[in-house]
């Protein structure tokens, strides 16, 4: 095979890869913060699909510019879930907290059903069809974009947590709950602010992969599942990690589709994740658990 | 010189037609204008929702049209086997209780299959609409009936029409991938594919076998390593949603393959065509179909583009409608509901003015149509025009297909 074509496959891999780190950048703020693993995280992300193509039949926006409502929205949704229904089960059994966000899970599901039906929709964009071509090298444009936009959601959330004073905040809360309560931080509020966040990335996320995908109620799950497979290889609670697992499943995906069979691409990615949890389970760039 | 009717006489005639009623098998007699009670069991939910809602467009449209051949009325109950086995079961022997006289259905291979087994076991008709399972007419039943090809029927004739395209084109492509959906359905047409194919003398190698997950919303890793065959063709077999999704990768990828053989659903859908525009246009697709050349053809053709503007006829809507007609013809030759009558006059079934491609609609003694041709459909112009078989078409092939970046 003319290696050009594992260059178009890697390249196609990485920028995919680029949006599922974002998506999975969310649940990663989420647990890393909170302490709540959200099991209705993909569910999540094709509201916000569901929600662009909805805006995107009405105003004729592109995806790249519905982005930013859409984050505001799903973190108005990520602020009021958390502190209406999550924050009580915060200090309740992980089952429990399990439970309520599965049950969250599939009522999103069955809306979604309900309300679009189960067969595939998509949009239409101007650069739907389009591709870059450098040398050998044929590039998806809307993966392009994507991609793009992905980088810059990361970028903006990493100052956001490192430059500002309200992210701040929020780390302390995550590096010490009790410090944080001792200097007066309203850790209620701010648990709820982190899991807005949270939702706005994979509300980004989403609004993004509408230019890529089409959706269908029944893909949350399966994104649930990929969103953990990358958190765990990246390192639960680690940002970077999270966006170089999203690189990692991605790359792994396509080269393992285009080198074996494409049927079992799912299957390089579980590989990858065995073979973290068996070298390090912490996580590529997890912290090792102290004790 | 009148005869006076006396008591004696009026007992006697009493008598009579007492008998005559009384020594007729079921007590049944078609009175003049009776229709026949039709079961139509279709799945009108569950994942096959729009396939069986699509048959049943044409149910709602066949009374006119039978109407206009001469043909008795039919009274229709619709049945739901909501996409699932089970429910097809159930469904069948619910509505045979409800007086169902004769069974129509039911689109999927496995549902029919269990439907069939009812109605053999209740003895009443089944005239299958579709269904390609060939096993479904080898269990030896006397009750079920099939205007329908088999798979190996359909392979078959798919290789012929390939050869008469490439004939007519004067193109013939030396190599070819062979992307598959990885389902039941998508392993099976691709082994009989495989088996059919030793038969004919095709111009062309596989050069690549790809299979893909049902499940996959990207397929840019699957066209790139079908690309990567140096293949001048694609053949496929996908459904609609694929079918969408390899044709927009094909374009980015820009890949355009001299030809694009379709050997199942999606590439000649409404909404295949509707979603892509000019760039649906190209593949061909080999199928069961009608012939547009048949009187009755032209008729159906413009009732359903009265009833339904904007959706093309197509496989779904022809079979149910030949179901439907050889329910009715068989019930006028039978002149009664009897399910043995309607079984031996279904049997005896030999309608030249169809709507399908082939001699006719006859059965063998296993309740098979074996002489039902199969055609090539050609995309053009957001419109499908037929382009083999040749006494059954009405346009020629054009290939190589052109290609994306120049549309």
């Amino acid at each position: 095979m003319p290696i050009e074509i594992y260059l178009n496959v890697a390249a196609s891999g990485l920028l995919t890869g680029l949006v599922y780190g974002l998506m999975a950048l969310g649940l990663s703020v989420i647990f890393g913060v909170v302490r709540v693993v959200n099991f209705a995280h993909g569910e999540m992300m094709t509201l916000a699909m569901y929600l662009t193509l909805v805006l995107f039949s009405a105003l004729k926006l592109d995806p790249l510019v519905l982005l930013v409502p859409i984050a505001a929205v799903m973190f108005a949704f990520g602020y009021l879930l958390q502190l209406g229904l999550i924050n009580p089960f915060i200090n309740r059994p992980e089952h429990s907290q399990f439970m309520l966000l599965v049950a969250l899970a599939l009522i999103l599901v069955n809306v979604q059903l309900i309300v679009f039906g189960p067969d595939a929709q998509g949009i239409r964009t101007a650069y739907s069809f389009d591709s870059f071509q450098l040398g050998p090298l044929i590039v998806d444009a809307s993966k392009v974009y994507a991609a793009g936009a992905a980088l810059v959601v990361a970028a903006a959330l990493f100052a956001f947590f490192r430059f500002t004073l309200l992210g701040k905040a929020i780390r302390a809360c995550a590096d010490n709950y009790d410090g944080a309560l001792v200097v007066g931080l309203n850790v209620k509020r701010l648990y709820a602010l982190t899991f807005g966040i949270g939702a706005a990335c994979v509300g980004a996320a989403g609004a993004m992969l509408m230019a890529v995908i089409d959706v269908t109620p029944e893909i949350g799950p399966a994104y649930t599942l990929l969103a953990f497979v990358i958190v765990i290889t990246g390192g639960l609670g680690s940002m970077p990690g999270a966006l170089l697992g999203g690189l990692l499943i991605g790359l792994t995906e396509a080269l393992g589709g285009v080198l074996f069979t494409p049927s079992a691409k799912s299957m390089f990615a579980f590989g990858l994740l065995v073979l973290v949890l068996l070298f390090r389970p912490q996580g590529i760039l997890g912290k090792k658990a102290s004790g | 010189m009148t005869q006076r009717i006396n008591r004696r006489r009026f007992n006697q005639a009493l008598a009579a037609a007492g008998a005559a009623t009384a020594f007729h098998p079921f007590g049944i007699v078609r009175a003049q204008g009776a229709r026949l009670k039709v079961g139509v069991l279709l799945p009108r939910s569950g994942v096959q929702a729009g396939i069986g809602q699509d048959c049943h467009r044409v149910v709602q449209i066949t009374g006119g049209l039978l109407s206009e051949l001469g043909l008795p009325g039919l009274d229709i109950m619709n049945g739901d086997t909501e996409s699932n086995v089970d429910v097809a079961r159930s469904r069948a022997e619910r509505l045979i209780s409800e007086g169902a006289q004769l069974l129509v259905g039911a689109f999927d291979s496995g549902q029919t299959t269990a439907i069939a087994q009812v109605a053999e076991q209740r003895g009443i008709p089944l005239v299958i609409n579709i269904a390609a399972a060939p096993p479904i007419t080898e269990q030896g039943y006397k009750f079920v009936f099939r205007n329908f090809a088999t798979a190996p029927m359909i392979l078959g004739d798919a290789f012929a029409n390939q050869l008469e395209v490439f004939s007519l084109t004067g193109v013939a492509p030396k190599t070819a991938v062979f992307m598959h959906v990885n389902d039941t359905f998508g392993v099976a047409m691709q082994k009989g594919f495989t088996g059919v194919m030793s038969k004919f003398t095709m111009p062309y190698k596989v050069a690549q076998t790809i299979a893909y997950d049902p499940a996959a919303r990207d397929l840019s890793v699957e066209v790139a390593k079908a690309r990567a065959s140096g293949a001048e063709a694609l053949i496929m077999v996908s459904r609609l949603n694929d079918a969408i999704l390899i044709t927009r990768e094909l374009v980015k990828q820009r890949w355009s393959p001299t030809a694009v053989l379709s050997m199942g659903p999606g590439w000649y859908e409404d909404q295949y065509l509707k979603t892509l525009g000019k760039l649906g246009d190209g593949p061909i697709s080999f199928v069961p179909w009608y012939d547009p050349n048949k009187k009755l053809a032209k008729q159906l053709e413009a009732a359903h583009a009265k009833a339904f503007p904007g959706i093309n006829l197509n496989t779904n809507h022809i079979y149910t409608f030949e179901a439907l007609l050889v329910a009715a013809d068989a019930y006028k030759r039978a002149g009664s509901a009897d399910p043995k009558a309607l079984a031996d006059a279904i049997r005896a079934t030999d309608i030249k003015d169809n709507v399908s491609t082939g001699p006719g609609i006859q059965f063998n003694a296993k309740g098979q149509n074996d002489k039902l041709k199969n055609s090539a459909i050609q995309n053009r112009g957001g419109k499908l025009v037929v382009v083999a078989p040749k006494g059954a078409s009405n346009a020629k092939p054009e290939l190589p297909m052109k290609a994306y970046d120049k549309r």
